[in-house]
C-alpha cells in the first residue's frame, strides 16, 4: 500500500510539472472591456480547448491605446472600438488573422462586415464582438412629469433643444464625457455630417453645446448607469448597452424606477468593439482557437443574452432571447439601421478641435 | 605597505560608495526618466509605435539630429494651457496654506504632550496613510455626494433644507488634497517643534511677554525650517496631483495633469504632453531648488 501511495505522489508531481510546462504553451492573455462577456463564457472554453485563460479588463479605449503604442503589451487579445482600430492598425499594432484557422467566420453578418471595411480595409485584422448605439435612456416618470405625454424621447430634441433640457434640469441629464462619440450627434442634429472636420460646423456643434451647459448636471461615461437606476438624474446620452443594465438594475431593486431606451430618430453614432491579435502576441495559435470559439453562434448568443449589446454574428440572432432580440433598441429595424452611423478614424489636428472644443463645453475656457 | 595604502588610496572607498548610492538612483529614477521627456518633447507626433517620430538618425555615417520646437510654441499659443498652470498653482498654493493653517496648531500640540502620547499621536497622524489614497479619496466621494453622509447629517439636523453641492467641485478637491497631504505638513513641523528649547519661552515669560507674543516671537521664527520643508512637501505633489481632482472636482477643475491626460490619451500627442510636463518641472524646480538650499543651512546649523 505503501508504494503504491509513494508511487501514486511520484506520478502526481509529474503530472504537475508537466502541467507547468503545458500551463506556459497554453495560457491565453485576453484584454477585453470591463463587464463583456458572459459569466461561464471561459470556464467553458478552458474546459473544452484545455487553454487557460488570463483575463483583464480595461475601462476606456485611451488605456488600452496608451498600453498599445507603447509596444509589448503582453495581451494576446485585444478589443478596441473600430475607430482606433483604424489608428492602431496603422501604426502597426496588429497582426493578420490567419481565416484558415477560423472556420466559423462563416457565422459573421456580411452587411456588418462591410461596413468595418473602412476601420479594417479587407476585414483582416480584427472580428466584430460587441457593437451598440449611443442614444437617449430615460427615466419614464420624470420625463413624462417634465414635458408631459408628448415629449420627445425619441428625438435629439429631447436634448439639444434648449427650452427642453431647461425643463429636464431640475430631475437631471447627462453626457458621455467622449467628445468623439458625442459632438457627431450635435453635428448630424444640425444637418452637418457627423463625421465632420470642418472648424465652422464644428463650431457651431460647440455653440449648440454651450447653448443647452447650464441645464446639463454631468459629462461622465460611466457614473450614469447608477445614478439613472437610482432615479438620480432623469435623461443620460449613453452606450445602448450600459443604459439597459442600468435598466435591469432598477428593476432588480424594485425602486419604481421606470427606465426605457431609444435610438434618436435624427440617427445616431455606434460603435463596433474588434477582437484583434496584437503583433507582438506570444501565443497566436490560441488566440485563433479563442476567437474562433467566440463565434460559435451559441457562445456569441449567450454573451448578448448576459451583456445585452447585439453581436455580430448573423448565425447567433436566432439563439439570443426573444425579448433582446425583438426590442428596436437593442436589434434595430432597417429603418432605423440606416440612419446609424459610424465614428470615423480623425485626423490629428480633428481629433486636437474636438478635444479642445470639449474643453470649452465643459470648463468655459 | 606603501604600495598597499596607495592602492588602497585610488580604490573606491566605502565612503564613496555610500556617498554614490544616492547619486546613482538619482540618476536612474531621476535624471534619465527626465531625459527620455526631454526628448519625446522635441519629436512629433506619428502613428506608430511608439507614437513619435526619432529625435535623431544614424544614417550613412551621418547623425543627424531633429529638434522640433512646435511643441512649445503651440503651448503658448493656447491660452488653456497657462490657465491650468495658474489653476494648478492656485490649487497648491491655497492647499499648501491651509495644511500650514490646520497642521501647525496639530504639530505644536503634539510637541508639547507628554513623551508616551506623542507616540500614540503621531501615529494616529500616519495610520490613515496606510490605506491606499484612492481608496480614502473614494470614501470622501461617499461623504460629500448629494446623498452621502455629510449632507444626511446636515439635513437631518435642519442646518440645510437642500443638499449642498460640494463633491464635483473646487471646494471638494481642496478637501480632499488637504486631507491627504496633511500628514507631510505635520510631521516635518512635529519634528522641528520637539526640538526646541523650552528654557526660551520660560525665560521670555519670566521677563513680561505674553504667551501669544512668545510664541510669535520664539517658536514661529526657529521652527521657520519646518514650516519651509511641510510647505515643500505639500505644494511640489500638489501641483501635478490627477487623481484627487479628477475624483472629487467638476468641469470647472482645471489643472496641468488633466491637460497633459488629455493630450496623452485624447490626442494621442506624447510630444505635446511631454512638453507640458517639462515645463510644469521648470516651475517645480523653483521651489525644490529653495527647499534643497534651505535643507543645507539647516544641516549646516546642525553641524
Amino acid at each position: 500500500m505503501k508504494t503504491f501511495g509513494k508511487t501514486l505522489l511520484a506520478l502526481s508531481l509529474a503530472g504537475a510539472l508537466t502541467g507547468v510546462v503545458q500551463a506556459d504553451e497554453k495560457v491565453l492573455h485576453v484584454y477585453n472591456w470591463s463587464d463583456y462577456i458572459a459569466e461561464d463564457t471561459l470556464a467553458n472554453f478552458e474546459k473544452e480547448t484545455g487553454i487557460k485563460v488570463v483575463y483583464d479588463v480595461f475601462d476606456s479605449n485611451e488605456t488600452l491605446e496608451a498600453k498599445l503604442l507603447a509596444g509589448s503589451s503582453g495581451y494576446d487579445i485585444v478589443v478596441p472600438s473600430n475607430p482606433f482600430l483604424a489608428k492602431q492598425i496603422k501604426a502597426g499594432v496588429f497582426q493578420k488573422l490567419d481565416k484558415s484557422k477560423l472556420p466559423n467566420w462563416s457565422n459573421l453578418d456580411k452587411s456588418l462586415l462591410k461596413a468595418l471595411d473602412p476601420s479594417d480595409p479587407g476585414n483582416q485584422y480584427s472580428i466584430p464582438y460587441m457593437w451598440g448605439t449611443i442614444g437617449i435612456g430615460y427615466n419614464v416618470d420624470k420625463v413624462k412629469a417634465a414635458l408631459g405625454d408628448n415629449a420627445p424621447v425619441n428625438s435629439w430634441d429631447l436634448v439639444f433643444k434648449p427650452e427642453n433640457i431647461a425643463k429636464l434640469k431640475s430631475c437631471g441629464v447627462s453626457f458621455l464625457d467622449s467628445p468623439t462619440e458625442i459632438l457627431p450627434a450635435a453635428l448630424n442634429y444640425l444637418g452637418f455630417k457627423p463625421d465632420s472636420t470642418n472648424a465652422d460646423e464644428l463650431k457651431k456643434a460647440e455653440e449648440l453645446f454651450l447653448s443647452i451647459r447650464s441645464s446639463t448636471a454631468y459629462f461622465h461615461s460611466s457614473k450614469y448607469i447608477s445614478d439613472l437606476a437610482n432615479g438620480d438624474i432623469c435623461v443620460a446620452i449613453g452606450y445602448s448597452g450600459d443604459l439597459y443594465q442600468s435598466k435591469s438594475r432598477a428593476e432588480e431593486a424594485k425602486n419604481g424606477v421606470n427606465i426605457s431606451y431609444s435610438i434618436p430618430k435624427e440617427g445616431a453614432g455606434s460603435f463596433f468593439d474588434m477582437m484583434a491579435i496584437p503583433a507582438d502576441a506570444k501565443n497566436v495559435e490560441a488566440a485563433h482557437v479563442f476567437l474562433n470559439y467566440l463565434m460559435k453562434p451559441e457562445v456569441m448568443a449567450n454573451i448578448t443574452n448576459f451583456v445585452q449589446f447585439p453581436n455580430g454574428n448573423a448565425a447567433a440572432t436566432p439563439l439570443v432571447d426573444e425579448a433582446l432580440r425583438n426590442d428596436p433598441g437593442i436589434y434595430p429595424d432597417a429603418a432605423t439601421m440606416a440612419k446609424i452611423y459610424t465614428f470615423p478614424d480623425l485626423p490629428a489636428n480633428a481629433q486636437r478641435a474636438m478635444t479642445r472644443s470639449w474643453t470649452k463645453i465643459k470648463s468655459g475656457r | 605597505m606603501n604600495i598597499s595604502r596607495s592602492l588602497s588610496r585610488r580604490m573606491p572607498s566605502g565612503r564613496h560608495l555610500v556617498i554614490g548610492v544616492p547619486f546613482v538612483w538619482l540618476f536612474l529614477f531621476f535624471l534619465l526618466p527626465f531625459i527620455i521627456v526631454l526628448k519625446i518633447s522635441f519629436a512629433e507626433a506619428d502613428v506608430a509605435i511608439p507614437p513619435y517620430t526619432e529625435v535623431y538618425t544614424w544614417a550613412e555615417n551621418k547623425l543627424s539630429i531633429v529638434l522640433n520646437l512646435g511643441n512649445y510654441i503651440f503651448l503658448s499659443e493656447d491660452s488653456l494651457y497657462l490657465a491650468a498652470y495658474l489653476g494648478s498653482l492656485k490649487m497648491a498654493f491655497v492647499s499648501t496654506l491651509l495644511c500650514l493653517l490646520i497642521g501647525y496648531p496639530m504639530a505644536y500640540a503634539i510637541a508639547r504632550a507628554d513623551k508616551d502620547i506623542q507616540t500614540v499621536l503621531l501615529l494616529l497622524i500616519m495610520m490613515p496613510t496606510w490605506t491606499a489614497i484612492l481608496i480614502r479619496v473614494y470614501a470622501w466621494m461617499g461623504i460629500l455626494s448629494n446623498n452621502g453622509l455629510l449632507n444626511s447629517l446636515l439635513q437631518s439636523i435642519g442646518l440645510i433644507d437642500a443638499p449642498l453641492q460640494i463633491l464635483n467641485t473646487n471646494v471638494a478637491v481642496y478637501i480632499g488634497v488637504v486631507y491627504s497631504y496633511l500628514p507631510f505638513m505635520i510631521l516635518p513641523l512635529y519634528a522641528n517643534l520637539v526640538k526646541h528649547d523650552q528654557s526660551l519661552l520660560e525665560a521670555a515669560a519670566d521677563l513680561g511677554s505674553s504667551n501669544f507674543n512668545s510664541f510669535w516671537k520664539i517658536t514661529v521664527p526657529l521652527s521657520k525650517n519646518g514650516i519651509i520643508a511641510g510647505c515643500m512637501l505639500v505644494f511640489i505633489p500638489v501641483v501635478g496631483e490627477f487623481v484627487i481632482p479628477e475624483l472629487l472636482g467638476g468641469p470647472e477643475t482645471l489643472m496641468i495633469g488633466k491637460v497633459l491626460w488629455q493630450e496623452f490619451f485624447n490626442n494621442r500627442d506624447w510630444p505635446v504632453a511631454s512638453a507640458l510636463a517639462v515645463v510644469m518641472l521648470a516651475i517645480l524646480i523653483v521651489p525644490i531648488i529653495l527647499f534643497n538650499r534651505n535643507q543645507a543651512k539647516e544641516m549646516e546649523g546642525r553641524a
